[in-house]
């Protein structure tokens, strides 16, 4: 017989002056194969059509569904309902901006992001239409591949200790970022220059270590090595510097 | 209210629309990007296996050239491609390929030596020459004479537009996200902008801009099963037929892809039978190379879908309690191949079916993929019908793709074409001013204001929404899918009109206050019924087979009374678009003939009848 289920949802827009946050309950019946997408859109559908969510690709590839289940940052859309207890709690990604229900402003926050970390291959080269391309290891590209396969949903951020108790706190996917950039030679910023941008308490020297990014990631990213790795680079860079200024 | 000017509006920020913004941008123009998601949400992120350009640097690429991609595209299209289109296509698409290295895309490269691909379930081998090592490598996908597809694992989508997106912030470029363009500023023969409506706030804003761009994507969500994105409901088409004189190039050209999962539509790529994936049926027996002797697996899209679909109907489907289907086999291809290059097929295995590839067999059929069907643009991306409007990519007819699709190169035409119509854009723009008619505006953003005030307060009636949705979804699934015939669409237009009067008589059951989704959805059910009309409208009439439109009544592709564009407009006040035709190509390099694949009846441009009666 299946199962009845329990929702638990955090309610509040904030666009309406009436609103005030509060959990609301809704009963639903488990069906074969239930994700959490498919229950979501049943419930708004069926129960209460002003149901607020993000859903997008509904194939864990687009990063839109991160959300807090039973006290988890998770992709609603691969959360198989059969590998959760009766009763399930959703909430909004905290750090984020609310913008009603369990939908949250990742874009502001991530476009941030990119302008901060200067996201892009920086070079002094400009392209040549006419020119062969440059080579590269295939062995390089899958490496660069693994760390750009990050699909910024927003679940190592709202797992993050630092980024939970300051706001500027780059986070892991920024790190990630960064540690892609120095990996991909096309990318000609020096050293000095990643470090004035993540060698601080906003970056990598802010991390407390407890590796709640990786635990959470949905896409198994190596955030622990990676910033393992950042973290004594910039380490270096960071007793270099004072050398240098003495 | 809230107005912004500026010289580009991009509707839609997937590859094609940030592709446009970073040439406008370059060439010094102000340029807003209106995207419903944040940018690296959009659509373009799930496109898998690769992006199709001629380079010919891997060992099964050896020998290929513009040429051969220009004849694969044209052949791959049924000949309902403007041929013009075709080739300013592949020539730009090697250089665009490069550019997006340039721009940190981490291709695969060619290793160089021996090694092993399977073809047909069967293991060849091949040698990689050594002068070509490091440079971009290439994937075989279905009706190309050569591996052709660049790709980066099977993400080669997310790269490309986090990549581009990457662009889009060093140039300092506007991305408004979470704002949807509702109405087409226009006094019926320029486009000045946009009504849209906040998806943060729920509030209606102005965008005034010297040319409009939609870049919206597809809309296969007008049929019950796709492996669209929830977000591609058609916003950008639905606010051209709007308009009432812009046309819809080949509302029938419904592209199904052969792989969605069951039951979930989820696409796994075509690069699974590239990299020599196997169809199998109940028996766990292979049939497409019985139907294919030449292509088998590999055979166009629109080919494979319809022998997977009579092969269940033959009654060798695998029973299950979602329908029947049948099975992929990429077990064969080895434990390494699947964790490097097909790694999103895995996880998506793993988390939406518990079923392992490496060892288990994965669950298909054919869904709905990819609409050819969109905005009648001409070659420089400009819209018929309106001065100022623009469109490029999958929202685009413009006309690359006739009646099929390639795998492969639809990635590839979001970047060419972006790149070519930003061009066009930035020749336009040069010397243009337009005047902005206040009186125009106005009337815009009260007729919108007084939509959702009417959705709110009930006052046409207080039919469902999501009833009417899945009313239209199923119309299109059961009557205008792979295989098509006359009484069933005459039928399908019949309870679409139904459903489009009962459309117009739709009520909010919330408050409708802020980013209210139901308001959001209700504010384009009548678009999306005009949508799903012009498709069965356009299918009725189309009484031949090409491409992607199967008619079971009339079986062979006719040359000579269809070898030409449907252009659908909905005038206001209509219940039915207005069908108009146009040739499928004024250039003709490759005249019509056989394609080499799937059933060859062909009535010819003379009336010859060609191939099995």
């Amino acid at each position: 017989m299946a199962r009845k289920l329990i929702f638990n949802i955090f309610r509040y827009n904030p666009q309406d002056p009436h609103s005030v946050p509060h959990t609301d309950t809704f009963d639903l019946e488990e069906t074969e194969s239930m994700t959490l997408f498919i229950a979501l859109t049943q419930l708004r559908e069926e129960k209460d059509s002003s149901l607020q969510f993000d859903f997008c690709c509904r194939a864990g590839i687009c990063g839109a569904c991160a959300m807090m289940i039973n006290g988890r940052p998770g992709l609603a859309c691969h959360t198989l309902i059969k590998n959760l207890p009766d009763e399930i709690t959703l909430m909004p990604l905290p750090i984020f901006k609310l913008i009603g229900d369990l939908s949250v402003d990742t874009g502001t926050w991530f476009r941030a992001m990119h302008e901060k970390v200067e996201s892009w291959v920086h070079t002094s080269k400009s392209f040549d239409p006419q020119a062969e391309e440059e080579r590269m290891d295939n062995a390089l590209a899958e490496e660069i591949y693994e760390l750009e396969r990050c699909i910024e949903c927003g679940c190592c951020v709202a797992g993050c200790g630092t980024a939970n108790m300051r706001q500027d706190f780059v986070g892991a996917v920024a790190m990630n970022r960064i540690a892609r950039f120095i990996m991909d030679p096309r990318d000609q910023r020096t050293e000095k220059e990643y470090f004035e941008v993540i060698g601080t308490d906003e970056g990598i020297f802010g991390c407390m270590g407890l590796l709640g990014c990786e635990d959470v990631c949905p896409k198994h990213l190596p955030l622990q090595d990676q910033l393992g790795i950042l973290r004594r680079k910039m380490g270096w860079s960071a007793v270099k510097q004072l050398f240098r200024r003495s | 209210m809230e107005t912004l000017f500026t010289d580009v509006l991009c509707i839609g920020a997937g590859l094609a629309g940030e592709r446009v913004a970073v040439e406008a941008a370059s060439a010094g123009f102000s340029t807003i990007c209106l995207s419903i998601v944040p940018p690296r949400r959009s659509h373009s992120s799930a496109a898998q296996g690769g992006m199709q350009a001629a380079l010919g640097h891997c060992a099964m690429g050896e020998g290929d050239c513009p040429d051969v991609h220009f004849e694969d595209t044209v052949k791959g299209s049924d000949w309902g491609a403007d041929q013009e289109v075709v080739r300013l296509f592949v020539e730009r698409a090697p250089e665009a390929v490069r550019e997006m290295a340039f721009w940190g895309i981490p291709w695969n490269r060619v290793v160089p030596g021996r090694s092993a691909y399977f073809k047909g379930g069967k293991e060849f081998e091949k040698v990689e020459a050594t002068e070509k090592e490091g440079l971009i490598t290439a994937r075989s996908f279905g009706g190309t004479a050569k591996w052709r597809t660049c790709y980066t694992s099977d993400g080669t989508g997310h790269t490309l537009l986090y990549t581009m997106d990457n662009k889009v912030v060093e140039l300092g470029v506007t991305v408004h996200d979470r704002v949807e363009a509702i109405a087409l500023i226009h006094d019926g023969e320029t486009c000045t902008g946009v009504v849209a409506r906040c998806l943060k706030t729920g509030k209606l804003r102005v965008y005034l801009a010297k040319a409009t761009l939609i870049a919206t994507g597809g809309y296969g969500r007008i049929y019950r099963e796709t492996t669209n994105a929830v977000i591609n409901d058609g916003g950008g088409a639905i606010i051209a037929l709007d308009t009432g004189v812009v046309p819809l190039g080949n509302p029938e050209a419904i592209q199904f892809h052969p792989t969605g999962i069951v039951p979930t539509n989820i696409l796994v790529t075509e690069g699974c039978r590239g990299d020599g994936g196997t169809l199998l049926d109940v028996n766990e027996n292979r049939f497409m190379h019985e139907y294919e002797p030449e292509k088998a697996e590999l055979a166009s899209r629109d080919v494979v879908s319809r022998w997977m679909t009579h092969h269940i109907r033959q009654g060798l489907g695998v029973k299950s309690p979602y329908g029947d289907h049948l099975w992929l086999d990429i077990r064969h291809l080895g434990e390494h191949h699947i964790k490097t290059k097909l790694r999103e097929v895995e996880e998506i295995c793993n988390n939406f079916l518990g079923v392992d590839p490496i060892t288990q067999l994965i669950p298909v059929r054919p869904a709905q993929h990819y609409t050819m069907a969109g905005v009648r643009t001409n070659k420089d991306g400009a819209a018929y019908g309106l001065k100022g409007l623009f469109s490029a990519g999958e929202a685009a007819c413009w006309d690359m793709h006739g009646l099929n699709r390639l795998g492969g190169n639809s990635l590839a035409e979001t970047i060419v074409a972006g790149k070519i119509v930003g061009e066009k854009i930035v020749e336009f723009l040069h010397g243009y001013e337009v005047q902005y008619n206040t009186g125009v505006i106005r009337d815009a953003v009260i007729r919108q204001q007084e939509r959702i005030d009417g959705l709110i307060s009930g006052k046409d009636g207080n039919e469902n929404v999501y009833e009417i949705r899945n009313a239209m979804q199923n119309e299109l699934m059961d009557r205008v899918g792979i295989f098509r015939n006359g009484s069933d669409l005459q039928k399908a237009v019949d309870n679409l009109q139904e459903i489009y009067a009962r459309a117009q008589q739709v009520g909010l059951r919330s408050n409708g206050i802020g980013v209210n989704p139901e308001l959001t959805l209700a504010l384009k059910i009548q678009g999306m019924v005009k949508l799903a009309l012009c498709t069965a409208c356009g299918a009725l009439q189309r009484t031949e087979s090409r491409g992607c439109h199967a008619r079971e009544d009339y079986e062979a592709r006719n040359d000579r009374d269809w070898w030409n564009r449907t252009l659908a407009t909905w005038k206001e006040g209509d219940d039915l678009p207005t069908l108009n035709y146009e040739p499928a190509t004024e250039t003709v390099e490759l005249p019509p003939a056989e394609r080499g694949y799937g059933v060859c009846k062909i009535i010819s441009c003379d009336g010859e009848i060609i191939g099995e009666e």
